[in-house]
């Protein structure tokens, strides 16, 4: 008995597909990784630096949390990292350092531990972050502001605030392939269009995120772009293209709004779920206060969630009423 | 194993082994010296026990524990009973282990010979409930009668594993003269035997009407099979025999019919063998046999840190020594290669909905392991359709967070089944 081998003894099943939470979260930075690269050549060695003190400090605040609640370290699964290279993506490069630090422990923290840590938090912590950032501190987000400094040979303006102030005549001169191609001013890496939508293509075809989120998204944009364009007061909105291409909108709806925890998983609440969020949007854009209605909309539509959840087949002989 | 695919969109395609046309004859393995049955029946210090260590038995004999007891299991070899003693089997289930020392010479206990002549449900109860692939016990309780079909699964129910299908492909007689002896001790009439598409031409000879079952897994697990045949759901947390249904494996079938035919108690089974490099071999084998006489038999090797498994990859259960005996309901014996073996962990939900997405029976997974970790059973089942589960395990198989969301499920139903036992025992 003495030399009795030692199996393994676990339950079934014995098979396990090969995904993992690590493996998921290295593919979306690497997917998001697309559309920073043209953010490093534009805006060059202050975008490098906010993009990696931002990672840093996220894993960092991580590790602190971690070891406060006397919890596994779990910057090992990628999220930590992940969500401070998002946070990055979506502020200008000139963002202050203390802008990055408070940014990523509100993030990490507030948005994310506070809630029990992964898959415990009812918004998306990227999110949670820019929207407290954006109420404290205006100008930080304020990008014709935050980027005077730059200069290159595309129109100097952020194209969504010049639209709530001057109306579209003033943003006539983006044409849509200038936007798609990321010559316009916006965060680090939520300006070039094209590489967020590879990336997004990427991640919807390999399924680490999914694409009934990203495609109504993108419908419930550009239908109430559309409509307000055909049917509102004569040259006071924007086209579809336009809102399409600006902002947060491609990266809301890659990157954003198909953040797990925060979103349903049954196929219509799915759809409610990412149509709401682009409704929303344009309706903040076009008749509310703010300038980009991305972040609140997706917010807003992260609370409604668990309830649209309760929207579900009827499980395998279920007895109604029973 | 089969890994996701790297177009993740999709979902995965787990498809049943089918048999092959040209299955090679199953490998007939003895037992080298013992052999260990395991009983139903728990005993203590009080009771009178009829057999001892050191009683002599013959080749199919009955064994009864109890003396009083109608629990019985059949020794499959003449030889000595060396020990008696309790053990335990997964989640919990207090058993008798006997183990008995063979002997060289045969000898044949007579008993079922006298009576094989007049097939019936009682000599069916008293010497065939333990036959290789198990016969259901609704067959012989009395309150129900109203069963009018009797369903005959010639499908493996997990992956990778042929035995119900080689069976149907081979003794097509047995089974053939198994649904005589079912007509006539039961009275039912109506047959039906699920088989994959390949198979259909055997299964039409055995008079039964022919279902043919898709080859994408899960499908042939019970439910969806009595579902594809009933033409509709079977109520969550009923039992098949409450529509009218009972479910034999087809190797039980093709037992029953051998039994009567050759007026022995077939003590043999058929098992498909995986070794580590995923080769397949079929054997044939007494009840009883240890798996390590398997495995010197076929020069497979399970070292520290592999893992054994009886049955599929998908529902299966691991044991811990290669000690363990081949029993009646044994189909499969794999041996899986420790750096294989993937990993669990303690993560919660991330709330990715994979799971929510392949479970065949659209019960929201992702919201029920968050009640199950924490053992709100009632709630579970009450809200989010913990009974509605097939136990086909795809849910653990997708999660991206690794959680053990299959075994939490079947922990649950044990636990409810449990205080619900509790519960009218105290009224």
């Amino acid at each position: 008995m003495f030399n009795q081998k030692k199996f393994i003894v676990s339950h079934a099943p014995f098979w396990q597909d090969g995904s993992s939470i690590s493996t998921k979260n290295y593919h979306i930075m690497l997917a998001a990784m697309l559309s920073v690269i043209p953010g490093f050549l534009q805006y060059g060695g202050p975008a490098v630096a906010v993009v990696c003190f931002s990672i840093a400090t996220a894993m960092i605040w991580e590790l602190i949390i971690n070891h406060i609640s006397k919890r596994p370290v779990s910057i090992g699964d990628g999220n930590a990292a992940m969500i401070g290279l998002l946070f990055a993506m979506m502020v200008p490069a000139t963002t202050p350092w203390w802008g990055v630090l408070v940014g990523t422990l509100v993030a990490v923290v507030i948005g994310k531990q506070i809630y029990g840590g992964l898959g415990g938090n009812p918004f998306n912590p990227v999110l949670v972050s820019i929207a407290i950032l954006s109420l404290s501190w205006k100008g930080m987000f304020d990008f014709d502001e935050a980027l005077l400094a730059y200069d290159f040979d595309h129109t100097m303006i952020y194209p969504l605030a010049a639209l709530k102030a001057f109306g579209p005549d003033s943003v006539s001169s983006f044409s849509s392939v200038d936007l798609l191609m990321g010559r316009q001013i916006g965060g680090i890496g939520s300006t070039c269009g094209i590489a967020i939508i590879i990336g997004g293509i990427y991640l919807i075809a390999r399924g680490f995120i999914r694409w009934e989120i990203s495609a109504s998204f993108i419908a419930g944009i550009f239908i109430t772009a559309l409509l307000f364009n055909m049917f509102g007061e004569e040259s006071k909105y924007a086209g579809p293209l336009f809102h399409l291409f600006t902002g947060y909108t491609l990266i809301g709806a890659f990157y954003l709004a198909t953040e797990d925890s925060s979103s349903p998983v049954n196929f219509i609440p799915m759809l409610i779920y990412g149509t709401g969020c682009g409704v929303m949007t344009i309706l903040i854009r076009n008749i509310g206060a703010y300038v980009d209605g991305v972040v609140l909309a997706i917010l807003l539509m992260n609370i409604v969630n668990p309830l649209l959840d309760k929207i579900r087949p009827k499980a395998l002989g279920k007895v109604v009423g029973k | 194993m089969i890994k996701r695919s790297f177009f993740g969109l999709q979902k995965p395609r787990l498809e049943y082994d089918i048999v092959s046309a040209a299955a090679p004859e199953p490998r007939e393995i003895s037992a080298s010296e013992t052999v260990q049955l395991f009983s139903n029946t728990v005993f203590d210090k009080k009771d009178q026990v009829a057999l001892q260590p050191g009683d002599e038995v013959k080749t199919g004999q009955k064994l009864t524990i109890l003396k009083e007891s109608e629990d019985y299991v059949i020794s499959p070899v003449t030889g000595t009973i060396t020990s008696i003693s309790p053990c335990t089997g997964d989640f919990g289930v207090q058993m008798t282990s006997i183990i008995i020392n063979r002997k060289d010479k045969e000898e044949k206990d007579g008993r079922f010979n006298e009576i094989s002549k007049t097939p019936s449900l009682q000599n069916t109860k008293d010497f065939l409930a333990g036959l290789p692939g198990v016969l259901p016990s609704a067959l012989f309780s009395e309150s129900d009668r109203k069963i009018d079909t009797i369903v005959i699964n010639g499908m493996d129910t997990d992956l990778l594993v042929n035995t119900k299908q080689y069976i149907v492909k081979t003794s097509t007689s047995a089974i053939k003269k198994g649904i005589q002896i079912l007509k006539e001790i039961t009275g039912i009439e109506n047959f039906v035997i699920a088989v994959p598409e390949a198979l259909s031409l055997e299964a039409s000879s055995t008079g039964a009407a022919v279902k043919t079952v898709s080859s994408i897994y899960p499908k042939a697990l019970p439910h969806l099979v009595l579902k594809e045949i009933l033409g509709k759901e079977i109520p969550a947390g009923s039992s098949f025999e409450e529509l009218g249904v009972l479910l034999i494996g087809a190797e039980a079938v093709a037992s029953l019919g051998t039994a009567y035919t050759t007026n022995e108690i077939p003590t043999k089974k058929i098992i498909t063998v995986i070794d580590k490099h995923g080769f397949k071999k079929l054997i044939s084998t007494i009840l009883g046999t240890p798996l390590k006489d398997i495995f010197s038999a076929l020069s497979i090797s399970a070292e520290d840190s592999d893992r054994i498994i009886i049955g599929g990859p998908m529902t299966g259960s691991s044991v811990y020594t290669e000690d363990h005996p081949i029993c009646n309901d044994t189909d499969a014996v794999i041996v899986q290669d420790r750096n294989v073996i993937p990993f669990i962990s303690d993560n919660a939900c991330i709330n990715c909905g994979e799971c929510v997405r392949i479970c065949p029976a659209k019960v929201p997974a992702n919201m029920l392991v968050r009640f199950l970790e924490v053992s709100q059973y009632e709630e579970a089942a009450d809200s989010y359709d913990l009974f509605s589960c097939i136990e086909c395990g795809l849910c653990s198989y997708v999660c991206t967070a690794k959680i053990p969301i299959f075994q939490y499920i079947r922990l649950a139903k044990y636990e409810l089944a449990r205080i619900h036992a509790a519960e009218a025992e105290n009224v």
